[in-house]
């Protein structure tokens, strides 16, 4: 282990980067502003490979831990860790950024310094979400990083975007201030914040499920779980493109994280207890909004809903494991949550990797409406192919990393019930229909009007990103070893946690 | 008794206020010979008594509880750090109104004279060992209040405001009076610290006690302007003159905090746990009314004012369990707000022309295009009331709301953080308005190189002290435990 403080880093260079870019950044013209924007998010990316690098993937212990007093008056912390379970989401997380810089590149005109500012201020923030070890430290990076993507939604959206971001914020603030209730009281019994020692707390059984209860509101609006998603197509469509990137790719992976980073280890009896009706929340969410994504004309809130379908594996993934550890039969509970956070990691790469595609339609014809299309094969020949990938990934083809999730939970769950199973898998079909009817329509079939015939074929800088992504996609489709054997030691350790009764 | 029983009492405790006292006097009577064009001169010379009052309450910084004036006068760590902010805040609100008085021809001396009782009425107050000193105090206070809130004379809100404010703070006062007469009654005596020794010995007078109490309760909740005592605030707050909404504001909510712990923990101590209820009732009532009303309102000083309501909500959940650490937290809670109400009226201050005041909610609108560096101090005065972290105001709320669960009452806590949620709302529409809308006068606005500085210094606190609030939490605990 190296004695850089590397998580340190990876949480501060890119905050003090877009303070920069934010201050100093305002009257130095655009490109400027751009090269620093992109130096500074690939640097935090190189940290984060040698975060990599340096990961002993062979324990469940957090590891590059940095500890120190933050407010001593409140015993808080200033606690940062990874572990197998927030590695890749920290990896994913700076990747995303780079791309969403480079998405950005000339497309945004208004305030260029402010709208790069926002993305790494905000890689800071989220990364400082996916690795902090003290709970209210946690609490604070989760909500700060709500203020960039308001201001990105607010500023740089579509026509309905005051709408969208107000209702995004007011949404996931009244979930996370039940949260911070939750913390109190957790820390009145276990009188700490660490989220480790919280994990050991012995809790009563009603304030197990009120505690979880707590959770879940702050969780279940940000994964997003049905019936609380109804901020989530509306911040997608009004999103500018970046913004809609790491909305879908990294923002609701906090959610889930939250589930097993704080949800199901805390109140681990409420979570056994309330497994079956989480179940089916996550099911509802795969087959019927899978139904919802299928009726809707515009792009992105096509992907939106079919981002909360597929979130709804995520949620399945981790509360399939109850149901089989109470069978025990704790091999398959380890395959449903390893699968649950695969499908986590493989999500953001698809669904980034469509906002973007719509994105490189959108910045062409300003409009996201599949209406508005028809025949872009015929002129966007590369484009097509990658969208093409990008969309048998997200129906969950075999090969492709959203297979990969999809196929270790459905499989799980088999064991758990089969018509958990054949409800699950209901998704191969709605997600193959709905991405593939949407794709057919937008690139197949004749030229639909001048502009699309007008339309040109990305350029390198597009080239580059949708490449990215598409070896991304491929690489954990095809194996997608790596990725388990980091998560292994930790999923593992948190089943045996989750197994140990606290009444 | 021979007349050599007569000792002088120790001065040196109150030497700051014996100072502000003769400074007031000298403001005074400087103003009256000063011609016009030297009026700015008044405005220096009662910002340097505030100076010399800070150095000389720094310099008697006591180490411990000490009394003078037969015990009327108390000096303690916690009396010395509230007047180090509100002589630090007034220092402030001064500066803002030079800024607004001067281009409107109302730069006369009564602002900064009555403004200098009300600092000495309000350090009185919060010094108080005695229930009559507590109310004298009170008493210099408001009345100087009363006059500043007409200063504009011609102003027909502004004169209606003060009449509001002086006939039902004298109604306030007059509950707080019967109040005192009653724990005079029962216990047979005005000393705070006599009171509350003997609170414990009145089995039978038990219910007068809490019958006083309760106008106590009342008057310090109208003070402070808690539901349902809170009729005066939003039509004071914008019936005012702004630099004297920017005073009312900020430094009385500090002397009420003070009188609120005077009253009820020195004096009324053994009896907390009949006033934990009211102010829970309070507390609730506050934060739902100010929250929810404000978010009707288009008047930027309005929606300040039930904004300002729904805070002393928050103020009263920490007082609400009746701990030391709980006071702190309020302490805590009163300090940072204070420090947001200040930079939140000083953008309204600084938007105004003469002619034009900048007090609508409108006025804000594409203000990010106008001026950026103004408009993102403003997101973090807005952002840090709502209580998002990683600003001072998140601290606040949260300081408070671990007492409350601590205590048990976690139903007042979710109560509070739901209205906060509804809080954000309004704050929230500000910031949309600065930065999602575009301007009806797209002309950029300037500010005078001191204007931002120091505006700058106000919302770069609260930020500094969101990344890190411990220095100022410990100073809290610290001094109500002293």
């Amino acid at each position: 282990m190296t004695g850089l403080p590397l998580l340190s880093l990876l949480v501060w260079t890119p905050i003090v980067g877009g303070l920069w870019v934010l201050f100093a950044g305002v009257g130095r013209g655009p490109s400027t502003v751009r090269a620093v924007a992109l130096v500074v998010s690939l640097a935090t990316f190189v940290l984060s490979i040698f975060l990599w690098a340096g990961f002993d993937a062979g324990t469940h212990e957090m590891q590059f831990v940095e500890r120190a007093v933050w407010i001593s008056a409140f015993d808080i912390h200033y606690h940062l860790g990874v572990d197998g379970i927030s590695l890749p989401l920290v990896l994913l997380t700076t990747l995303m950024t780079v791309l969403v810089v480079l998405a950005g590149w000339v497309v945004i005109e208004y305030r260029p310094a402010h709208y790069m500012a926002a993305f790494l201020i905000q890689e800071g923030l989220m990364v400082g979400a996916f690795s902090a070890l003290d709970s209210i430290l946690f609490y604070v990076f989760w909500e700060a990083l709500l203020i960039p993507m308001f201001l990105i939604i607010g500023i740089w959206g579509g026509p309905r975007r005051i709408y969208a971001t107000v209702k995004f914020f007011l949404y996931t603030f009244l979930g996370s201030v039940l949260m911070l209730v939750a913390l109190l009281y957790l820390y009145s019994e276990a009188d700490s914040f660490a989220i480790l020692d919280l994990h050991h707390v012995p809790l009563g059984f009603t304030a197990q499920v009120l505690v979880f209860i707590a959770f879940l509101a702050a969780f279940a609006v940000k994964v997003p779980m049905w019936p609380v998603h109804t901020w989530l197509p509306d911040a997608h469509v009004e999103a500018p493109t970046g913004g809609s990137v790491i909305l879908a790719a990294i923002m609701l992976k906090l959610g889930g994280y939250g589930f097993v980073r704080l949800s199901m280890p805390i109140a681990p009896d409420a979570s056994a207890e309330l497994a079956m009706f989480m179940i089916a929340l996550s099911l509802v969410a795969i087959v019927y909004v899978g139904f919802v994504a299928l009726a809707q004309p515009d792009m992105k809130k096509l992907i939106a809903y079919s981002s909360i379908s597929h979130m709804g594996f995520v949620t399945l993934g981790f509360f399939i494991a109850f149901s089989l550890m109470e069978a025990g039969d704790a091999t398959s509970a380890a395959l449903g949550v390893e699968g649950a956070l695969v499908q986590m990691i493989s999500h953001g790469f698809i669904s980034g990797a469509l906002f973007l595609c719509v994105g490189v339609m959108y910045d062409r014809l300003h409009s996201r409406m599949i209406g508005d299309y028809g025949g872009v094969a015929h002129p966007m020949p590369i484009f097509a192919t990658f969208m093409m990938l990008f969309s048998l990934a997200n129906s969950g083809l075999p090969g492709t990393s959203g297979f990969v999730g999809e196929f270790m939970v459905i499989l799980a769950s088999f064991k758990a019930g089969a018509w958990i199973a054949v409800l699950a898998a209901t998704t191969l079909v709605l997600g193959a229909a709905y991405t593939l009817w949407m794709y057919k329509r937008v690139v197949y079939g004749p030229v639909a009007s001048d502009g699309v015939a007008a339309l040109s074929d990305i350029g390198r800088r597009e080239f580059v990103i949708l490449g990215v992504l598409a070896v991304m996609v491929l690489a954990f489709g095809l194996w997608p070893a790596p990725l388990l054997e980091v998560m292994e030691p930790s999923v593992e350790h948190l089943l045996e946690h989750l197994a140990r009764s606290k009444l | 008794m021979t007349p050599s029983a007569f000792t002088v009492p120790g001065l040196l405790p109150a030497a700051a206020e014996i100072f502000l006292l003769g400074m007031a006097c000298v403001v005074l009577l400087v103003d009256i010979w000063l011609p016009d064009r030297y009026r700015r001169l008044t405005c220096q010379i009662a910002q340097a008594s505030l100076a010399g009052a800070l150095i000389l309450v720094l310099a008697t910084f006591p180490d411990a509880r000490a009394t003078t004036f037969a015990g009327t006068f108390v000096a303690d760590p916690m009396a010395a750090v509230l007047k180090t902010f509100l002589l630090l805040v007034s220092g402030f609100g001064f500066f803002y109104a030079r800024v607004h008085l001067e281009p409107r021809g109302l730069m006369r001396g009564e602002y900064f004279v009555l403004g200098l009782f009300a600092v000495l009425g309000m350090m009185v107050l919060v010094s108080a060992g005695n229930f009559l000193t507590l109310y004298l105090g009170l008493e210099l206070l408001s009345l100087s209040l009363y006059a500043m809130v007409a200063l504009d004379r011609d102003s027909k809100p502004g004169c209606e405001a003060a009449m509001k404010y002086f006939v039902l703070g004298a109604l306030a006062s007059g509950m707080l009076l019967y109040g005192i007469s009653m724990i005079y009654g029962s216990t047979g005596s005005l000393d705070l610290a006599t009171v509350g020794a003997s609170i414990s010995a009145t089995g039978d007078m038990r219910l007068t006690l809490v019958l006083g109490l309760v106008f106590v309760v009342v008057g310090v909740a109208f003070k402070l302007g808690a539901v349902p005592f809170h009729m005066w605030v939003p039509d004071v707050y914008e019936g005012a003159p702004t630099p004297v909404t920017l005073f009312i504001a900020t430094a009385p909510k500090i002397a009420a905090f003070g009188m609120l712990m005077r009253a009820l923990v020195d004096g009324l101590g053994g009896l907390a746990a009949d006033w934990s209820q009211m102010l829970v009732v309070l507390a609730v009532l506050s934060m739902a009314a100010g929250n929810v009303i404000a978010i009707a309102q288009t008047n930027i000083k309005r929606m300040l004012a039930y904004s300002a309501i729904a805070h002393v909500g928050f103020v009263f959940v920490g007082m609400a369990p009746g701990t030391p650490d709980g006071y702190a937290a309020s302490m805590f809670y009163v300090l940072t707000y204070v420090l947001m109400a200040l930079g939140g009226f000083a953008m309204v201050i600084w938007l105004g022309r003469a002619g034009h005041e900048a007090d609508l909610l409108d006025d804000f609108r594409g203000l990010n295009d106008r001026n950026p560096w103004f408009a993102f101090m403003m997101l973090i005065l807005m952002l840090s009331m709502a209580g998002v972290p990683p600003f001072v105001g998140f601290w606040a709320k949260w300081s408070v709301l671990r007492e409350a669960v601590d205590a048990g009452m976690i139903w007042l806590a979710v109560a509070a953080v739901l209205f906060s949620v509804v809080g954000l709302f309004y704050y929230l529409r500000v910031v949309r308005l600065m930065y999602f809308e575009s301007p009806r006068d797209a002309a950029p606005v300037t500010a005078f190189a001191d204007m931002k500085v120091v505006v700058s210094v106000n919302a770069l606190a609260i930020l500094a002290l969101g990344v890190y609030p411990g220095t100022l939490l410990d100073l809290c605990e610290a001094v109500i435990g002293a």
